[in-house]
This record gives structure tokens, sequence and C-alpha cells, in this order.
């Protein structure tokens, strides 16, 4: 993804990136960086929570708007509500992705 | 407050990521500068979750992935922004699809910036929005040289001033 976000700013789009990893979107000099503490599958909340969700996605826009320089990162300091083992279980997949499943014992 | 890139993710995936570098070609800065009001702007959306018009739209190819892991498809689909989360379908092999496919807003959230256009935070949401499917390996330079291209293109046509992209 930082590598679209990239393309798509260099073609004159300004992007915003909103993710649970911003530590590796920086990294990978993505322009402007929205940090979420969620689990995967989830950057702008659970299912329903209009209010967690507009709060990233207002988060978002004002990035987007307002950040001045390149590498710009904005942390949410929002908390998942679930406790983290059980949020861990429930963003896996039921099955290993082909990639893990080969690379755990080559059943790919 | 600085967020934990790493709670969720599997341990054994830390390394892999702690020291993440740029490829080549993409270590230097990027920027175009965000010229309007945001009350005055337009805005696109861009998921990673694979999302596709169920019906309208083939799925991205899973099957594929399924017989070459390192692969994964690199190509997009264009969606109206009003759509429902009952047209959308998910092809994507790396996580729970179940919650994205109780609500697509929390990948997608076109609803949300809809009510945000209609309250004047921003002027208003593009014709369209974008989904891709995340895991590229294998694929990253048809990502790079065929895809980004054609979404920058789309985005451009729609009027985008800038858009919200988000990895699942």
């Amino acid at each position: 993804m930082p590598v679209l976000a990239r393309r798509i700013e260099a073609a004159g789009i300004p992007t915003v990136t909103v993710t649970m990893m911003p530590a590796t979107a920086e990294q990978l000099l993505t322009p402007r960086v929205v940090g979420v503490e969620f689990p995967f599958g989830h950057p702008f909340g659970q299912p329903g929570d209009r209010a967690v969700q507009r709060t990233v996605l207002t988060t978002a826009l004002r990035t987007l708007a307002g950040a001045s320089r390149p590498g710009t990162r904005v942390d949410i300091d929002l908390e998942w509500p679930q406790p983290r083992g059980e949020a861990y279980k429930a963003w896996q997949p039921s099955e290993p992705s082909p990639i893990v499943a080969m690379l755990l014992g080559g059943r790919g | 407050m600085l967020v934990d890139s790493y709670r969720f993710l599997p341990r054994s995936f830390v390394p892999m990521y702690a020291d993440a570098q740029p490829i080549d070609g993409e270590d230097e800065p990027v920027w175009a500068e965000f010229v309007p009001r945001l009350a005055d702007s337009r805005i696109a959306l861009l998921t990673s979750a694979g999302l596709f018009l169920n019906g309208e739209q083939p799925s991205f190819d899973g099957e594929r992935e399924r017989n070459e892991p390192t692969w994964g498809d690199p190509t997009h689909r264009v969606v109206p922004s009003d759509v429902t989360t009952a047209a959308l379908g998910m092809m994507h092999l790396h996580v729970n699809n179940e919650d994205v496919l109780a609500d697509h807003n929390i990948a997608l959230p076109s609803e949300i910036l809809a009510e945000l256009a209609s309250a004047g935070v921003v002027a208003g949401t593009t014709a369209h929005h974008v989904s891709v499917m995340g895991y590229q390996q294998a694929g990253l330079d048809v990502w790079r040289n065929e895809t980004a291209p054609a979404i920058a293109a789309r985005l451009r046509d729609d009027g985008a001033d800038g858009v919200v992209l988000a990895p699942v």
C-alpha cells in the first residue's frame, strides 16, 4: 500500500494512509500516515461503530489537508475494546493464507 | 501516544517488518500539496480489502494465489460511492472477512464520508471509490507500473482533490 500511495501522490493527487502499522508506513516513506492500534482488517474500527469510524476518517481528512511535509504521522489515541488475545484470534482467517501455509510446512 | 505497530501481528512476523526498507525507486519522499480548503474538496477512498461488486465484477483471483502463494492479484475494482454492504463481495485470504462483510465502512468508510459531506466537512465524495487486494509480492511491479497509474487516472477523472487509503 505504501507503493500505491506514493505513486498516486507522485501523479499529483495528495494521499493519506490509515494503517495499523504506521511505523512500517513511515519506513517506506508514505507521504501522510494516520496510525490506529486496531487488529488487521479493521482500519476504521468495529462494524456498526459509527463514532469510531467517524473519528478515524475525520482525523485522516484533517491530516490530508493539514500536513505540511512528507512523513507526517498522526496516531489516534483509541484502545481496541476487546482483550488483545481475543482480537488477535478474531482477525485471522479461518485457514492460514497460502504464503503462511507454505512457510509453516510446504502445504501451500 | 504512539501506536504499537506490532500489537496484533504474529510475533514471528515482526522481524520482517521492523527493519522495512524502501524498494529501489521508492527511496525518496514524494509530495503533492493539498490545495483547497477541506470544506471545498472532493475526496475518494481506496481500500485494500479486495472488495468487488458481487455478481457484477469478477472476484480477485484467490485460486491463483492458492497455487502461487507469493502472487497476489494486482488488479483493481471501481465501485460507486453509494455502494451498500449487501452489494459487496470480498476476496482476501490474509484476514477474516466476516467483519468487513458485516459493515464495509470498517475498511471503505463510504457512508461515513457521505455523512461528512452532508455535514459540510468536505464538499463531496467522488462518484467512485477504488478497491485493490492488498497482498502483493510477485505482483508488486504490476501494482506500481499499471494499477497505480490506472487508479490515479480514474481519481483525476473523478475530480478527486485527495484520497484516503486504508490497507487492511
